[in-house]
C-alpha cells in the first residue's frame, strides 16, 4: 500500500535526523548490565531505588552540586521517591516534611525590623544549594563550576548511560599505570575519565592518533585514549552511603541508584508520559482503522 | 458531482456502512474531547502555586488593637489583635439584625487546648462586594469599629461582619489552625 | 475550475444571511462541493496535514505563552516550570517542540510532491510562490522559537545566525545590531524574538489563506498532470471523498507525531539546549535543528573567496540563494509536461536531487573536517626546518616510533613538531559537491531536460488514466496518438 511507503520514508528521514545528532569525544557510554528500570515503553521508576538514589545525592553529590529546580514537595509527588497514596498532596506528606525541615534553613528577611534571619525549610522550598552563588562555587572548586543536576540527564548527550559510565568509569590505579600510563597527571585537581566528553591530546605523551575502542593490545596503549580531564574526583566509594533498606552500597549500586534518581528528577512526569502515550497510540490506531473503513466505504464505487 | 455519488445509497448493507461512519465520527469526537481536557486543565493553578498556598503567622507579634496583613498566594488576609472593648462589641451584637448572621464565636478557631482565642481574629482581606482591600485600625475602622472599604463604602464590625454598605457577606474566615498557642497556619 | 455555485439556501435564516454575507455559500463551494481530481494519491494529503500542524502549533503556542517568561533571567526556569508544575504543561510543550519537526517533515513531503508532479507550472505559479513564502516564514518562525528556551544551543545558534547578517557589506553590522537590540544576543533580543515568534504564525495563517485561494482558482494538480477535462468524469466532490481520505492520512501522521511526543520527545532536539545559556562558553558542536541542516551545510560549503565576495558572504549568498531559487522554479523548468511520471530522465534526476538534499542534511550535522570514509590509517607528519633553518621540510610516518626516532635524530634548532594527518573523504567536500548539484539541478538540469527529454505518452484525461490502471491492465495509461510527439498539442495544459 502506498501509505506504507510514505511511512517508511517519513520514519527513515526522521531516523536519519536522529542519528545525525549522535557525536561525542568520550568513550561510548553504557548503562548498568541489567539495564534501567525506567527505559522503554513500559519503563517505571522503582521507589526503593529512588529513595536510595536520593540518599546518595543528599549525602554525596549535594556537597558540591545544586538541584535548584527540585523542591521537596517533588519527592512526594506521584511516582516520586517518597510518594504515599495516603497523602495525594505531597505538601502533607510527613516524610517529605521531615526531609525538608532537616536540611539547611532558608534565608528570609525579618518583616518586623528588616534584618536577615532564617526559617525552617518547607516542602514548597527547593533543595538547599551548597554554594551561595556561582562565584563561591568556583572559588571552592579550583575554578570549576559543579553543574546543577536538576536536568542533568537530559542535558548530556548519552543521558543516564553517560552519567552512569562517568561515575563508575574512573580508571583504577592499575589502569592508570598501564592503559593510560602516558597521560600527564601532574595536575592533581584534574581527574582523567575515559567517558568524559573532552580531549586529552595536550596531556598525552604518546602517539597522538586515536585509540580504537576495544583494542587492548600494548600497541593501543600508546595511542591517544578517549575521554578527558574533569575537576570532579571519583565521588563514590564502597560503603560511602549506608542504605536504609540494607542494600550493599557498592560503587555500581550507588551509581545506578543516583542516576535513576537524577533521571527521575530530570523529568518527574516521564512515567505518566509513557502511560499516556500507550493509551493515546492505541486510541489513535483504533480511530485510524475506523476512519480507514469509512474511507473505503465512501470510495468503494469510485475508480481512482 | 460524480456518478459514484448517486449509487451511494442504492446497495444493501446500508446499516453496516452507516455504523462505520457513526463509529468513526464518535471516536473522532471522543478524541477531540480528550485532547481538549489538558488544554483546559493547564489554565488552573500550577503545582508550585498550589504548594505555596499556606503561610504561618506568629500571632504574638500582632500589636494589641492593631493588625497584620499577610498575602497567601496573592490573596490578602487580616490577623487582628482585638482589644477587650472590641471583643465585647463583637459579642454584644444581636445577630438577628445582621445581613449575614454569624456569632463572634462561630468566626473563631480553637487553640490546641480547645479554648477559643478571642483576642485574635483572622479574616480574608478582600471585601465581599468587589474585592477591594478594606482599611482598618490606624486608618479608618468605619462606623462599627472594624474595617471600612473605601471603594464603595462597606462597613465591617470588629468581628469582620458586614454591617452597612453594598457588600453582601461577612469577611470570610479562612481555613486556619493553631499549631501552638501563638502560631497559626492559614491555608487557602 | 470552481464553476458556478451550487448552493441553494433552504431555511429563512440561510437566505437572509446569503444576501448579506454568503458565508455558508463560500464554505460549501470551497470545502464541500469543490471538485477535486479523483486520482490524487497519499502524497496529496500533506496539504491537509500541514493545516493541522499549523493549528496545533498555534494552539499549543498560545498556551505556552501563558506560562513562559521572555526574560533571560527566567526564561529557562519558566520552561522547566511548564515541564514540572503546570498541569499537562509537559504535554503541551513536547507537542509544540516536536510539532515544529513534524511541521517541517510534512512541508518537505509537500514541497517534494510539488516538484515531482510539476505542481508549480502554469497556471499555478502564484500558488507555488505563496508556498515558498510560507516555507520561508516557517523557517523564520522556527528559528525564533528555538531561541526562546534560552538553552546553550538557543543562544549560540542565534548568535551564529544573526552574525550571518553581519556578512552583508557596509550595512551588515548595523542591521545585526538592530536585530539583536544590543552588541550581542541578550534580553532585548529575547523579548523581540518572543514578540515576533508570536506574530509570525498568524502571518503564515494569512498567507495560507492566499495559498488555498490560489489553489482554488485553477484547482488541484494531480499525479498525471493532465488538467481536468470533464468535471463529471474526472473529479469528485471534496467532501466526503477527500475529507475522509485526508482525515485518515492526518491520523496516521498524528500516530507518528504522538510516538515522538510520548516516547522520544527529546530525540530530535539537542542535549545542550537543556543547559541554560552561557554567553562565555560555546558548545563544542553547534548545529541547528535537523530541518535546517541542508541549508547550514550549504552555508558552510563556501570556504573560498570568489573575487570580491569573501567566503563568509559567499556562504550567506549561497544559503539564501538555495531558498530563492525555489521561487523561480516555474520558469526554470522548461518542460511542457507537468508530471515527472511521464518524464523518464527528469524522474531519475529528481531522485538524485532528493538524495542530495538528504545528503546535505548529513553534511550539515557533521563537522566539515571529519571524514566520511578514511583511506587507511592516519599518518603522522613531522614538520621541521633543515640545517640552514631556511627551508621548511616535512616527513610522513605510519609508525609513531619511527616518527619519534626521526625527531630525536634532528637537531634542536630544527623545531620539529608532529601532527596527525587524516587521509580520507571529508564532509566538507561532500557538502561542496552536493551544493553544486543542488544548484545545478535547478539552474542547469531542469532547463535543459525540458528541451532534450522525450516524454512518455500521457493519458488523455484523468478518467482515462484511472480506467487504464484498473481496466485491461495496459501499463502506462491509454496511449494517446501523437502524444509522444513533442509537437503535439499539450494535453496537460
Amino acid at each position: 500500500m502506498r501509505i506504507m511507503k510514505l511511512l517508511l520514508v517519513a520514519a527513515a528521514s526522521l531516523g536519519l535526523a536522529t542519528a545525525a545528532h549522535a557525536a561525542g569525544g568520550g568513550k561510548h557510554p553504557h548503562g548498568p548490565e541489567e539495564g534501567w528500570t525506567f527505559e522503554g515503553f513500559f519503563g517505571t521508576f522503582d521507589q526503593a531505588q529512588l529513595q536510595r538514589g536520593y540518599k546518595v545525592y543528599r549525602e554525596v553529590c549535594a556537597a558540591c552540586h545544586s538541584m535548584d529546580l527540585i523542591n521537596f514537595r517533588n519527592l512526594g509527588m506521584k511516582n516520586g521517591p517518597f510518594y504515599d497514596p495516603d497523602y495525594p498532596n505531597p505538601n502533607d506528606n510527613p516524610v517529605v516534611k521531615a526531609l525538608a525541615s532537616s536540611t539547611a534553613e532558608v534565608d528570609i528577611i525579618n518583616q518586623e525590623d528588616g534584618s536577615d534571619t532564617t526559617r525552617t525549610r518547607l516542602t514548597s522550598d527547593p533543595f538547599p544549594a551548597p554554594f551561595a552563588n556561582d562565584a563561591t562555587a568556583r572559588y571552592a572548586n579550583n575554578g570549576a563550576l559543579p553543574p546543577d543536576l536538576s536536568v542533568i540527564v537530559k542535558a548530556r548527550s548519552g543521558g543516564a548511560d553517560y552519567i552512569y559510565s562517568l561515575l563508575v568509569g574512573y580508571p583504577t590505579e592499575e589502569e592508570m599505570s598501564t592503559k593510560y600510563a602516558l597521560l600527564d597527571t601532574s595536575n592533581a585537581s584534574q581527574h582523567y575519565n575515559p567517558y568524559f566528553a573532552g580531549d586529552v591530546t595536550p596531556q598525552w605523551g604518546g602517539d597522538p592518533r586515536h585509540r580504537h575502542e576495544g583494542d587492548e593490545s600494548a600497541h593501543a596503549y600508546e595511542m591517544l585514549p578517549p575521554g578527558g580531564f574533569l575537576a570532579m574526583s571519583p565521588p563514590l566509594f564502597e560503603d560511602g552511603v549506608e542504605f536504609d533498606d540494607g542494600t550493599p552500597a557498592s560503587v555500581h549500586q550507588m551509581a545506578e541508584d543516583v542516576v535513576t534518581f537524577l533521571a527521575w528528577a530530570s523529568e518527574p512526569k516521564a512515567q505518566i508520559r509513557k502511560q499516556m502515550g500507550l493509551v493515546t497510540l492505541i486510541y489513535l490506531f483504533i480511530l485510524a482503522v475506523l476512519v480507514f473503513l469509512s474511507y473505503k466505504q465512501i470510495w468503494r464505487n469510485v475508480e481512482h | 458531482m460524480s456518478d459514484a455519488h448517486i449509487t451511494n445509497h442504492e446497495e444493501d448493507g446500508e446499516t453496516r456502512r452507516d455504523f462505520i461512519h457513526i463509529a468513526a465520527g464518535a471516536a473522532l469526537a471522543g478524541a477531540v474531547g480528550a485532547v481538549a481536557w489538558p488544554f483546559v486543565k493547564q489554565l488552573g493553578p500550577a503545582a508550585d502555586t498550589r504548594a505555596a498556598s499556606s503561610a504561618e503567622v506568629d500571632v504574638s507579634k500582632v500589636p494589641l488593637g492593631g493588625e497584620v496583613r499577610v498575602l497567601i498566594g496573592g490573596k490578602p488576609f487580616f490577623v487582628r489583635h482585638r482589644t477587650e472593648k472590641e471583643i465585647a462589641e463583637a459579642e454584644a451584637v444581636n445577630i438577628s439584625t445582621l445581613r449575614d448572621p454569624q456569632t463572634d464565636d462561630e468566626r473563631l478557631v480553637p487553640k490546641p487546648d480547645g479554648e477559643l482565642n478571642r483576642a485574635i481574629l483572622v479574616t480574608s482581606g478582600a471585601c465581599t462586594h468587589l474585592g477591594c482591600v478594606p482599611v482598618g485600625p490606624g486608618t479608618n475602622t468605619g462606623d462599627y469599629g472594624g474595617w471600612f472599604c473605601p471603594c464603595h463604602g462597606s462597613h465591617y464590625d470588629t468581628s469582620g461582619r458586614i454591617r452597612k454598605g453594598p457588600a453582601p457577606l461577612n469577611l470570610p474566615v479562612p481555613t486556619y489552625e493553631y499549631l501552638s498557642d501563638t502560631l497559626i497556619k492559614i491555608s487557602l | 475550475m470552481s464553476g458556478p455555485s451550487t448552493y441553494e439556501p433552504k431555511t429563512g435564516f440561510e437566505k437572509w444571511l446569503d444576501t448579506r454575507l454568503p458565508l455558508i455559500r463560500f464554505a460549501k463551494d470551497t470545502a464541500i462541493d469543490f471538485p477535486t481530481p479523483k486520482n490524487l494519491n497519499y502524497w496529496y494529503t500533506f496539504g491537509a496535514i500541514l493545516a493541522v500542524c499549523l493549528v496545533i502549533q498555534i494552539i499549543t503556542g498560545i498556551v505556552l505563552a501563558m506560562h513562559y517568561v521572555p526574560n533571560t533571567a527566567m526564561a529557562f526556569d519558566s520552561v522547566e516550570r511548564i515541564m514540572r508544575d503546570v498541569d499537562w504543561g509537559w504535554l503541551v510543550r513536547y507537542i509544540h517542540a516536536n510539532g515544529a519537526s513534524m511541521f517541517f517533515l510534512a512541508v518537505y513531503m509537500h514541497i517534494f510532491r510539488g516538484l515531482y508532479y510539476g505542481s508549480y507550472k502554469a497556471p499555478r505559479e502564484v500558488l507555488w510562490i505563496l508556498g515558498c513564502v510560507i516555507y520561508l516564514l516557517m523557517m523564520g518562525t522556527a528559528f525564533l522559537g528555538y531561541v526562546l528556551p534560552w538553552g546553550q544551543m538557543s543562544y549560540h545558534g542565534s548568535s551564529v545566525i544573526t552574525s550571518l547578517i553581519g556578512a552583508i557589506p557596509v550595512i551588515g553590522d548595523t542591521i545585526k545590531t538592530y536585530l539583536q537590540g544590543g552588541p550581542a544576543i541578550g534580553n532585548a533580543t529575547l523579548n523581540r524574538f518572543f514578540s515576533l515568534h508570536y506574530l509570525l504564525p498568524f502571518i503564515i495563517a494569512g498567507v495560507v489563506i492566499l495559498h488555498v485561494w490560489a489553489l482554488h482558482v485553477p484547482g488541484n494538480n494531480n499525479p498525471t498532470g493532465v488538467s481536468v477535462k470533464d468535471v463529471k468524469k474526472d473529479t469528485v466532490s471534496f467532501h466526503p471523498y477527500y475529507t475522509v481520505k485526508d482525515l485518515f492520512a492526518i491520523l496516521v501522521f498524528l500516530f507518528i507525531f504522538a510516538f515522538f511526543v510520548f516516547y522520544a520527545p527529546n530525540s530530535l532536539g539537542h542535549a545542550d539546549n537543556y543547559i541554560e545559556a552561557n554567553p562565555l562558553q560555546t558548545p563544542a558542536h553547534i548545529v541547528p535543528e535537523w530541518y535546517l541542516l541542508p541549508f547550514y551545510a550549504i552555508l558552510r560549503a563556501i570556504t573560498f573567496d570568489l573575487g570580491p565576495i569573501t567566503a563568509k558572504l559567499g556562504g550567506v549568498i549561497a544559503m539564501f540563494g538555495a531558498i530563492a531559487v525555489l521561487f523561480v522554479v516555474p520558469w526554470l523548468d522548461t518542460s511542457k509536461v507537468r508530471s515527472m511520471r511521464y518524464r523518464p530522465l527528469a524522474k531519475q534526476f529528481f531522485v538524485l536531487f532528493v538524495a542530495a538534499f538528504i545528503g546535505l542534511g548529513f553534511a550539515g550535522a557533521n563537522n566539515p573536517d571529519d571524514l566520511i570514509v578514511a583511506f587507511g590509517e592516519d599518518k603522522l607528519v613531522v614538520a621541521y626546518t633543515d640545517e640552514t633553518g631556511a627551508a621548511a621540510r616535512s616527513e610522513s610516518f605510519a609508525e609513531y616510533h619511527d616518527a619519534e626516532h626521526f625527531i630525536e635524530g634532528l637537531d634542536e634548532s630544527a623545531g620539529a613538531s608532529m601532527e596527525v594527518v587524516k587521509s580520507g573523504f571529508k564532509w566538507l567536500w561532500a557538502a561542496q559537491f552536493l551544493t553544486f548539484f543542488y544548484f545545478a539541478y535547478f539552474l542547469v538540469i531542469l532547463p535543459i531536460l525540458g528541451i532534450i527529454e522525450k516524454p512518455k505518452p500521457r493519458p488523455l484525461s484523468i478518467a482515462d488514466s484511472v480506467l487504464g490502471k484498473h481496466g485491461q491492465g495496459s501499463a502506462g495509461g491509454t496511449p494517446v496518438p501523437g502524444a509522444a510527439n513533442a509537437a503535439a498539442p499539450r494535453d496537460d495544459a
